[in-house]
C-alpha cells in the first residue's frame, strides 16, 4: 500500500488497510512494435468506483484487455484479494467474479435481453431435459425481468432482440448481465460514450448502486466531469505507466488534464 | 462449458428510482409491429401464407387430382430428401455459413453406403437379396461418410478461418469427383432390394418410411435448434461471434458441429435417394445445395446469420415441391415453378432486408 494518495483515508470503505481486491504492477505489454504498457501498475478496491483515465494511446484499452482476460501480460503480476492470478480467458475472470461491461456492448444482436444475459451460461432444465441440454427458458426470463427491475432498466419488451432497442437500453442489458454475474469487480469501458445526457446518468446511477453493493467498478471515461461525478478514486495512465492517483476530494478537472498530458508528474512508487 | 459458473451469485436488491432507458419513444407504428409480425424471420409468417394460398389455389381448380392422397403421398415423398438437406443448411446458414458441398456429399454418401450393401452382400450377383446385415453397414457407412465430410468443412471453416463458400465449393468438387472416380461415372445400381421396398417404398400404416424418417429428423432438429443450448450458440454466434467468443463460447468447435451435422444429415439424404431410386443417382444433384439454400432463405433465415426457424425451412422445402406438383396437374409446364420461384427467393432476401433496415442505428 505505497499509492501516493491515500485516497480512500477518509472512506470506511476502503481505508488502506485490506489489500485491493485487483492489482495490477508492473505491467509490459506489446503489440508489434508499439509498447502499450511500459511498467503499468494499478488497482482497485472493494466498494470503490475507481476510474482509469488517460489520452488516447495511453494504454487503457490495453489495461482494461490484461484484467478481463482478453489478452495476457508480457510481464508483470496480476493479483486478484492479494494472490497473483493467471486470467487466461474471459471466462477464467468471470471464474474470478469479474465481469466487463466492453465498448462493444459484446451483445448478440439478434437475440433477446435475456438471452444475452445469459449468454454461454444458460441454465437448463431439471431432469432429463437438462441432460439433453434444453434451455429453461422461464428462469431465465425471470430472473432478467428482476434484474432489470433491481438496475432500473426500462426494456417493455424482454422479448425483443436486442438489436431494436435503443442505445440506452442496449447499454442497459449488457450492464445488467455485469451486475447479475459479478461478485467482486465489475469493469466498464466506456459505458457512457455513445449516450445522451439523461441515459449517461442512469448509468452512472447503476455504478454506484453496484458499487454500493461491494463491488469494486473499474470505469474506463473520457468524460473528465463524469469522472469527477462518480468516482471515489482515479488513475491516471500516460504513455503505458500510471502517472498519478487522486481522490476524489483532491481531484480537479486540471489536475487530471495536467496528468494525461505530462505537465503534472506525480510519480508512482507502488 | 461446464466449468463456468451457472448460478448468478447472490446479491442484495437494489431499489431503483429512475428508469435507465428513455420509455417515450420506443413505442413502434403500427405499421412496424404489423410488418415486423408478418414479415420477420422469426414468425415468417407470410411465407407460410404464400404456401396455404398456392395449396388453395391449386386445390381448388383441380380438387379431386391435388387433393388425393397419392398426390399428397407424393409431394412428401419428393419434400423428404431436400428436406434433409435444408434442416442442417438452416443450422448452417444462422451461423452465417453456407454449404454448398451438401448435394455432392449426399452422392459420395450414396455411393460408398450402395458400394458397402454390396461388398458386403456378396458381391453383384448376391446383393440383391441381401438381408439387414449389410444394409445396415451400408447405411452407416453412408452416415459415417457424410459426417466425415461435414467435419472436414467444418475444420477448414472454424480452425483455418477459410471463407465458407470457398471451403464447400472445393469441397462440393471434391466429393462429386471421387465419386464419378470410384464408380467410373456409372450409377452403382443392384443393392439389396429388401432397402427399396422397405425405406423407399414401403410404408408404416398411411406414412410412407421416408415422410416418417424425415419428419422424425425435422422435428427432432427443429427442437434441438429452438429449445437447447446447442440450438442457442448456433444463433449466438451467427449473430456475433466476437460477443460468442468472449461469452466463453467455443466458437469454433461449435461451428466444426455444425457442418458436421450438415454433413451427417446429407449422408442420411444420401441414403434416403439410395432407397427411394435403388441406385444411385450421382448426376442428379448438381443443384440440391441451391435447392436447400432457397428453401431456408425462402423460409426467413438470414444469410447474415443469427436469425431464422426450422418452421420456416419446412415451408420453403414445401413451396417448390408443391407448386410443381400443382403445376403439373394443371397441365402447365413444370419450367414455370422455377420461374416463380426465383422471384419468390428475391422477395424472401428483400423483406430480410427491410427487416435488417429496421433496427434502430446504434
Amino acid at each position: 500500500m505505497t499509492d501516493i494518495v491515500q485516497a480512500g483515508a477518509s472512506n470506511s470503505r476502503f481505508d488502506g488497510s485490506a489489500a485491493p481486491i485487483l492489482e495490477a504492477r508492473a505491467i509490459n505489454k506489446t503489440y508489434g512494435h508499439v509498447e502499450a504498457l511500459r511498467g503499468a501498475n494499478f488497482s482497485a478496491y472493494a466498494g470503490e468506483v475507481v476510474a482509469l483515465v488517460g489520452d488516447n494511446g495511453a494504454g487503457k484499452s490495453t489495461l482494461i484487455k490484461l484484467l478481463s482476460g482478453v489478452a495476457q501480460p508480457d510481464s508483470g503480476q496480476i493479483l486478484f484479494e492479494g494472490s497473483p492470478v493467471h486470467i487466461g480467458s474471459p471466462s477464467a475472470a468471470q471464474r474470478l467474479g469479474i465481469e466487463t461491461v466492453y465498448q462493444d456492448l459484446a451483445l448478440a444482436p439478434d437475440l433477446d435481453g435475456a438471452a444475452n444475459i445469459y449468454l454461454g451460461r444458460e441454465p437448463l432444465r431439471s431432469g432429463v431435459l437438462g441432460k439433453l441440454g434444453v434451455l429453461d427458458k422461464r428462469a431465465m426470463r425471470d430472473q432478467t425481468t428482476r434484474t432489470f427491475t433491481d438496475l432500473g432498466i426500462g426494456i417493455r419488451d424482454p422479448s425483443a432482440a436486442v438489436a431494436y432497442l435503443s442505445g440506452g437500453q442496449r447499454q442497459g442489458v449488457a450492464v445488467a448481465r455485469a451486475a447479475l454475474w459479478a461478485s467482486k469487480v465489475i469493469i466498464m469501458d466506456e459505458p457512457t460514450a455513445a449516450l445522451g445526457v439523461v441515459q449517461s446518468e442512469r448509468v452512472l446511477d447503476v455504478v454506484r448502486r453496484v458499487r454500493d453493493r461491494g463491488l469494486a467498478v473499474v470505469l474506463v471515461s473520457h468524460n473528465m466531469p463524469q469522472v469527477l461525478s462518480v468516482a471515489d478514486r482515479i488513475q491516471v495512465l500516460r504513455l503505458g505507466r500510471r502517472v498519478a492517483t487522486f481522490s476524489r476530494v483532491e481531484a480537479t478537472l486540471e489536475s487530471l488534464v495536467a496528468a494525461m498530458t505530462g505537465a503534472l508528474e506525480q510519480g508512482d512508487d507502488s | 462449458m461446464s466449468s463456468v459458473q451457472n448460478e448468478p451469485p447472490e446479491q442484495a436488491d437494489v431499489s431503483a428510482p429512475a428508469a435507465l432507458a428513455d420509455g417515450q419513444s420506443e413505442s413502434p407504428t403500427l405499421w412496424q409491429r404489423v410488418s415486423a409480425t408478418l414479415f420477420s424471420s422469426t414468425s415468417p409468417l407470410w411465407i407460410f401464407i404464400a404456401l396455404v394460398v398456392i395449396v388453395a389455389v391449386f386445390g381448388v381448380l383441380r380438387p379431386s387430382a391435388f387433393l388425393s392422397s397419392f398426390d399428397i403421398k407424393t409431394i412428401f415423398i419428393d419434400a423428404a430428401v431436400v428436406m434433409m438437406l435444408s434442416v442442417g443448411m438452416t443450422f448452417v446458414i444462422i451461423t452465417a455459413g453456407i454449404d454448398l458441398s451438401v448435394g455432392s456429399v449426399l452422392v459420395i454418401s450414396g455411393v460408398l453406403a450402395a458400394k458397402v450393401m454390396i461388398a458386403a452382400g456378396g458381391g453383384a450377383a448376391h446383393a440383391a437379396t441381401a438381408g439387414w446385415g449389410p444394409i445396415f453397414a451400408g447405411i452407416a457407412v453412408g452416415l459415417l461418410v457424410g459426417l466425415l465430410w461435414g467435419v472436414i468443412n467444418g475444420s477448414l471453416i472454424a480452425l483455418l478461418g477459410l471463407p465458407p463458400l470457398i471451403v464447400t465449393l472445393g469441397t462440393f468438387g471434391m466429393a462429386l469427383g471421387l465419386a464419378d472416380v470410384i464408380t467410373g461415372g456409372v450409377d452403382v445400381a443392384g443393392i439389396p432390394t429388401k432397402l427399396g421396398n422397405t425405406i423407399g417404398s414401403g410404408q408404416v400404416g398411411p406414412i410412407p418410411w421416408l415422410v416418417l424418417i424425415a419428419a422424425v429428423v425435422t422435428i427432432v432438429f427443429g427442437l434441438i435448434l429452438h429449445m437447447t443450448r446447442f440450438g442457442r450458440y448456433t444463433y449466438a454466434i451467427g449473430s456475433n461471434p466476437e460477443s460468442a467468443r468472449r461469452a466463453g463460447i467455443n466458437v469454433n468447435w461449435h461451428l466444426i458441429k455444425v457442418y458436421a451435422l450438415a454433413g451427417l444429415l446429407s449422408g442420411l439424404g444420401g441414403v434416403l435417394s439410395l432407397a427411394y431410386f435403388t441406385t444411385t443417382t450421382i448426376s442428379g444433384h448438381a443443384t440440391d445445395n441451391l435447392t436447400a439454400i432457397a428453401a431456408v432463405v425462402i423460409g426467413g433465415t438470414s444469410l447474415f446469420g443469427g436469425r431464422g426457424t426450422m418452421f420456416g425451412t419446412v415451408v420453403g422445402v414445401f413451396i417448390p415441391v408443391v407448386l410443381a406438383s400443382g403445376l403439373v396437374i394443371m397441365n402447365v409446364q413444370s419450367f414455370w415453378q422455377q420461374v416463380v420461384i426465383g422471384a419468390i427467393l428475391i422477395l424472401a432476401v428483400y423483406f430480410d432486408q427491410l427487416r435488417r433496415r429496421a433496427r434502430l442505428r446504434p
